[in-house]
């Protein structure tokens, strides 16, 4: 890495910062750390996710690794999921999870919020039919209280049950007694979670400054 | 006729109590006069029916007996029928906050007897601080949102402490400055006592602020940010006040004085945090065992509040830390055993305590200010009040520079002028002053504090609430319980942290998340009485909101139902469609009052303030277990006929969990026909394996122990 390959990485630089919206420094840094958990290859698949430390106590694990693969998160309207992904890729999945500054306007805002409840809806929609299922949504609060052991299968299903009731009854309050509701579709998630304001509330803390050298040491988290 | 009336006779009412309140006060304030002479009489009395026979007194009158708590009865009483008469009036109080209706009461009040000359009772100190102060503060405390409170900590805390400081020493400079000049006439005011006087009104005031903003119901991140700083610059008045004391005395401060200064806020406010803490976590530990006398278990919550609170005032730590921090160590592990009613009667008396602590302390504040000694310097009084804005004012924007900077969500120019407009001072201020020893200088600060807490409370309280309109700022919004919100809110928190980790850095979701498992694998296991310690949140709420669906229905006669039809249409997809053989038309029936009843829970306004307790279905009178027993009955009669509800399985032991699933799967019944025709076909997808399953755990056998183990639910099978 010495200054002879900073100017290629740095045009690439400038093309991914105007694609995702970070600053220069947030994608070095966030490439550092992509090569960190590629082990220096160009691409992650699942197991290099895996193996991350910080994961391992959390629920949803397979979710999120997955979210990484989901070609939906891409932005280029395609749908299944990869095998590996380059830091583009990463980068765009990342993305999303940008907070609003001051100056963003009210329209960005919408864009945003929508944006991120979008992530959040193909989280949900494993078979990528645009609706989540009955079926799916137990599957997702089976998975947030599979770590608490106890009454995991039977509590999980009725949450789901009365969260996807809610969902029904908001939405469509009028159901004729052939209808049937087939699922959440987008419009609805968009409703329901109208009051989370995701836009202020799904976001990190990417850093402008460079931490993974501030820590000796520790270079495999 | 009708609208006319009840104005009319609020008006009477309020002038009859006006009248009774200032007889009243006037005997409170001059309690010693009557009651030597009184004593003096009553022994001679009894000697003298024994020589003299005297016929036997049938009825005989003795107030001084009970003089004092009469009094102070009295007074409260008269109070609170204040209160209440001016929501008869709705028109003024629409317009002007409560706070300065009841400071123009008391005002009156203190007028009239100062005009019938006798001595008002004022605003005793210690009266404020050990008895009206804490039930506000233990209020508001043990209400407080963490996780907003939490998540805007470093913003509060840089607010809380840096501004005050700032605020202080710019008025206590700026004023010392101006004490020098010549016209003034007030060369008498040394540095130290105007830092005093900075020390005592810099600080904005948490009685104040919840009293206004209560009404103005702004977004959840303002209304945190000013009342978390209220409540946090305690610590830094005490110390800066004890400091400036004690030196005024002896003229000079030294660099040494101001370290141990700086010393003495980490031990105020740590010390404060910790005595607080101690008793929160004896509070919590005490309720684990309460599961055979539950009637005292309110009172242990309010007692080990109440002694962290004095605990912390005898070392001179921060009371207000103290209490913040009982109530909110307590609250999780508390609520978590105590029963229904228990935590119900916690949030009543704790509302009713506030409520009636600040009337008074407002009522007071009123009849202080006519009473008090008066030394008004034009001068003075008007610096103090132009310093007090202007301060606030560079101070919060200051701030807000370098706090966004550390921010994610940044505070926009609208937020900092409501933080900033939000600085109300109030009676902490006047009591801090109150104990100032008596000099002509300390009339001169009462003076320009009470005259600052006017201008806050008078000018900045009534026209908050149109400054709020006018910007558009967002207002709070009304939620309702939602499943999914609080599904997708831990499902982020998750979420939040695994990004965090896959990213490389600990951020505050990682330490959040920690901390969150150790309370769940150390703390909850001792704090937290038998099963209920490895429930998850999300169970949690989900047993609370069943709890309350429950209850709502039986209250609404139990003709509406949660909807099981529209749950039915939610089954997935395929050969799982078993529905109707119940008629079209009784589905069509039972379903528009499923959907009438969904829409009038939805409608629910819920708009929060403080003093309204949440649509709480438990505050119900109705709520009575006999009514239960007969709705239950009777519902259960009619629910046998088209619906019925699949027990719960008895895995879960704890008595408060309603037992009953939420998905009531429609039976295929004909009218007469009770027993559901079994469908057995394992190999169907979801929806029957549900329903079968249900169906083969609440046999016979387990029958009793499903009713032993229901407090309050749908009828099972019978």
């Amino acid at each position: 890495m010495g200054a002879s390959q900073a100017r290629p990485e740095q045009n690439q630089y400038q093309d991914l910062a105007r694609k995702t919206g970070f600053s220069l420094e947030q994608i070095k840094n966030l490439h550092k750390r992509f090569r960190q958990l590629s082990r220096n290859e160009e691409t992650i698949s699942r197991g290099n996710l895996d193996s991350v430390a910080a994961l391992a106590n959390n629920p949803i694990k397979k979710q999120i690794i997955e979210a990484f693969f989901d070609k939906r998160n891409q932005r280029r309207d395609e749908v299944g999921s990869e095998e590996e992904i380059g830091f583009e890729q990463f980068l765009m999945v990342m993305s999303h999870f940008r907070p609003p500054t001051l100056k963003t306007t009210e329209e960005e805002r919408e864009a945003m919020r929508e944006e991120k409840l979008r992530f959040l809806f193909n989280m949900h929609d494993t078979d990528s039919d645009g609706t989540i299922t009955l079926a799916e949504y137990r599957k997702v609060v089976e998975e947030l209280l599979s770590k608490s052991g106890t009454m995991g299968q039977e509590a999980a299903k009725a949450i789901a049950d009365a969260a996807m009731l809610e969902v029904a009854s908001t939405n469509v309050p009028h159901m004729a007694p052939d209808d049937f509701y087939e699922g959440i579709t987008f419009e609805h998630f968009q409703q329901i979670l109208k009051g989370l304001e995701m836009e202020s509330r799904m976001h990190i803390r990417f850093l402008d400054v460079d931490t993974t050298t501030m820590r000796c040491g520790k270079s495999n988290s | 006729m009708a609208p006319r009336c009840p104005r009319l006779a609020g008006l009477v009412l309020l002038l009859l109590l006006f009248a009774a309140h200032v007889s009243a006060g006037a005997g409170l304030g001059a309690p010693n006069n009557d009651t030597h002479a009184d004593g003096e009489e009553t022994p001679n009395h009894r000697n003298h029916s024994s020589v003299h026979r005297k016929p036997f007194p049938v009825l005989s009158f003795n107030y001084e007996n009970v003089r004092r708590p009469f009094e102070i009865s009295l007074w409260i009483l008269l109070a609170l029928l204040m209160k209440l008469g001016f929501h008869i009036i709705p028109r003024v109080s629409n317009v002007v906050p409560e706070s300065c209706l009841l400071i123009f009461v008391g005002l009156l009040v203190g007028g009239v007897i100062k005009a019938i000359r006798e001595t008002a009772p004022f605003l005793d100190t210690k009266l404020f601080f050990l008895y009206l102060l804490p039930p506000i503060i233990l209020d508001a405390g043990y209400f407080l949102p963490i996780r907003p409170f939490m998540e805007n900590l470093g913003t509060i805390l840089v607010f809380a402490v840096v501004g005050t400081l700032w605020n202080a020493f710019f008025i206590g400079g700026v004023m010392y400055g101006v004490c020098r000049l010549e016209g003034a006439q007030l060369a008498g005011v040394d540095l130290l006592s105007c830092l005093l006087f900075g020390a005592i009104v810099s600080a904005v005031d948490p009685v104040a602020v919840l009293a206004v903003f209560e009404e103005i119901h702004i977004n959840e991140l303002l209304h945190i940010l000013v009342f978390g700083e209220s409540l946090l610059n305690d610590a830094v008045t005490v110390v800066l006040y004890h400091l400036f004391e004690e030196f005024s005395h002896v003229g000079v401060v030294t660099v040494a004085d101001a370290l141990l200064g700086v010393l003495c806020f980490f031990v105020v406010s740590c010390g404060g945090i910790l005595v607080g803490a101690i008793y929160g976590i004896l509070g919590a530990f005490t309720s684990r065992f309460t599961s055979h006398s539950r009637v005292i278990e309110p009172l242990f919550v309010f007692l080990y509040s109440y002694m962290a609170y004095l605990s912390a005032e005898v070392f001179h730590l921060s009371g207000i830390m103290s209490l913040i921090a009982c109530g909110v160590v307590m609250r999780p592990y508390v609520e978590a055993n105590i029963s229904h009613k228990s935590y119900t009667t916690i949030k009543y008396f704790l509302k009713m305590w506030s409520s009636v602590s600040e009337t008074l302390i407002f009522i007071f504040l009123g009849v202080s200010t006519v009473a008090g000694p008066h030394a008004w310097n034009w001068t003075f009084v008007v610096v103090t009040v132009v310093l007090c804005l202007v301060s606030r004012v560079l101070g919060v924007v200051g701030l807000t520079l370098v706090i966004n900077k550390f921010r994610i969500v940044k505070l926009s120019k609208k937020d900092q002028f409501i933080v900033a407009y939000g600085g109300l001072r109030g009676a902490i201020a006047f009591s801090l002053g109150f104990l100032l020893t008596d000099n002509r200088m300390k009339h001169l600060f009462l003076t320009a504090i009470i005259t600052v807490i006017f201008f806050t409370v008078f000018v900045q309280g009534m026209t908050i609430r149109p400054l709020v309109e006018l910007l558009e700022v967002k207002k709070k919004k009304e939620s309702d319980g939602s499943f999914n919100e609080e599904i997708h809110t831990q499902f982020l928190d998750h979420l939040l942290t695994g990004i965090e980790g896959v990213c490389g850095h600990y951020g505050h979701h990682h330490w959040k998340d920690k901390l969150s498992r150790f309370n769940k694998a150390y703390v909850k296991k001792w704090l937290i009485a038998g099963e209920r310690s490895t429930e998850p949140q999300l169970l949690s709420f989900y047993n609370k909101m069943e709890m309350k669906q429950a209850l709502m229905m039986v209250e609404s006669g139990g003709a509406a139902f949660r909807p099981p039809l529209i749950a039915a249409n939610v089954e997935p997809k395929g050969p799982s469609r078993r529905r109707t053989n119940v008629s079209r038309n009784r589905e069509k029936e039972i379903r528009k009052m499923l959907h009438a009843n969904m829409q009038k829970n939805r409608q629910r306004l819920r708009s929060y303030s403080r003093h309204d307790l949440m649509i709480d279905p438990f505050e119900d009178d109705n709520v009575s277990e006999v009514r239960f027993r007969k709705q239950r009955v009777e519902m259960e009669r009619r629910m046998s006929h088209y619906l019925t509800v699949p027990a719960k399985p008895p895995e879960i032991p704890s008595v408060r969990r309603v037992a009953f699933e939420p998905e009531h799967r429609v039976y295929t019944y004909d009218d007469g026909d009770r027993d559901p025709a079994p469908r057995s076909d394992p190999s169907s997808p979801d929806g029957i394996t549900l329903l079968n399953e249900s169906r083969r755990r609440s046999d016979p056998g387990e029958e009793e122990q499903l009713m032993v183990l229901r407090r309050l639910s749908d009828p099972g099978p019978k």
